[in-house]
């Protein structure tokens, strides 16, 4: 009878265990992480948009950036043709970083909140206006 | 079974063995080495005599290594150099004779990697960070690099340094328009493919007044193979194999009677 008692206490304090996470958490959802496209050298574009559509950049931005990599060191390629026919340079520094100069809070922001490390800018980051990025 | 009928079986399985293997023999036909992808092969010849006359060699390596962000580190072993001065007698101690005269003695011979026709540092890269481009580029992949250190010492000419230290904490200032390394990143001269790829000559080549000649050796009217034709040139440790990329014409005026 002792037995069936402790065995029930410890089915109930094991639950409780489980799901405190989800009753201290609960009504604290973190909210999404917010973008910041405020610079300047994107305030002074006439059409604010990327070299592909939103939903691309924000889906495959990496695999874009993976291919770009390969293509200039591996193929010694220097030009990208968008999907809407434009021609862009394939670079990190000069390309995305030209207009995203704020990675701190561009790149971070999602990549801070996705628990996903960034060590681009160990090396890249360097821009006409000096290092950015946390170095 | 019998001892007899064991040994046909073993036999008859053996042959069918070998017969999936036979198409591993030979697979595709690479392209040969020298005649690459792109039917270039770019390579440099330095006409020793004019490089020692104009002394442009510091100023060339000043400005490819801060071209470059080369981080200036002291120390044999933790250096880090992409193009360096080296003597008569070190730069080629297999031909380097006791009794050389004044003038190549104080000759000053540029090394650089020599871009190899059989690269050993491609060959012993466990991650293909190191590859041979289509046009005979000796290349690196920076981001592939796991600092292993295995082509440093593949190769025989030295042209190889690893990041002991952050090369950031040794640039004076930073140059935007390439990229650093890390620490733990083995790195040497890419023959400046970025401005091959935009249609410039390298760094060296440009700054050098004429003394570092750039060209495609697979091209006879090129400028390297008419320079080659004209005087004698060497080549750093040929007997490797390596086919290093890398010519210098040394004193060879000599009009036959």
């Amino acid at each position: 009878m002792a037995r069936r008692k402790l065995t029930l206490i410890f089915i109930g304090v094991f639950c409780l265990i489980m799901v405190a996470p989800f009753i201290l958490g609960a009504g604290k959802a973190h909210s999404a992480p917010e973008l910041d496209l405020n610079t300047p050298e994107i305030a002074a574009l006439d059409v604010k948009e990327c070299i592909e559509p939103v939903e691309y950049m924000r889906s495959s931005h990496m695999t874009l950036l993976d291919e770009w990599r390969n293509d200039v060191v591996r193929e010694g390629k220097t030009d990208y043709v968008s999907s809407s026919g434009q021609v862009y340079e394939m670079s990190l520094d000069d390309t995305c970083l030209s207009c995203h100069s704020n990675p701190d809070a561009f790149c971070e922001s999602c990549h801070a909140y996705s628990n996903v490390e960034l060590y681009c800018w160990e090396c890249h980051g360097l821009t006409d206006d000096g290092v950015v990025g946390k170095g | 079974m019998e001892r007899r009928d064991f040994i046909k079986a073993g036999l008859v399985a053996c042959a069918a063995g070998l017969v999936p293997l036979t198409g591993c023999a030979s697979g595709g036909e690479a392209p040969s080495a020298a005649q690459g992808a792109s039917g270039k092969r770019w390579a440099l010849v330095v006409d020793e005599r004019k490089l020692n006359r104009a002394g442009v060699l510091d100023r060339i390596i000043e400005a490819c290594h801060k071209a470059h962000n080369v981080p200036a580190i002291e120390g044999e072993k933790t250096a880090v150099k992409w193009i360096w001065p080296e003597s008569f007698e070190h730069a080629f101690p297999d031909i380097a004779s006791t009794y050389v005269s004044e003038g190549v003695e104080e000759m000053e011979f540029p090394m650089l990697c020599n871009h190899c026709e059989e690269p050993p540092c491609v060959r012993v890269c466990p991650t293909k960070a190191t590859f041979k481009r289509p046009d005979g580029i000796v290349s690196m992949d920076y981001h592939r690099c796991i600092g292993c250190r295995f082509c440093m010492g593949a190769c025989p000419y030295g042209a190889r340094s690893l990041n002991f230290d952050d090369p950031r904490l040794h640039l004076a200032e930073i140059d935007p328009a390439y990229p650093t390394r890390v620490r733990g990143v083995v790195e040497k001269c890419m023959l400046c493919s970025e401005r091959i790829d935009k249609g410039m000559p390298p760094l060296c080549a440009e700054l050098s007044q004429g003394a570092i000649l750039f060209g495609d050796l697979n091209d006879p009217d090129s400028d390297v193979r008419r320079a080659l034709a004209k005087g004698f040139s060497i080549r750093r440790r040929v007997e490797l194999g390596t086919g290093p990329s890398v010519y210098y014409i040394v004193e060879g005026g000599e009009q036959r009677a």
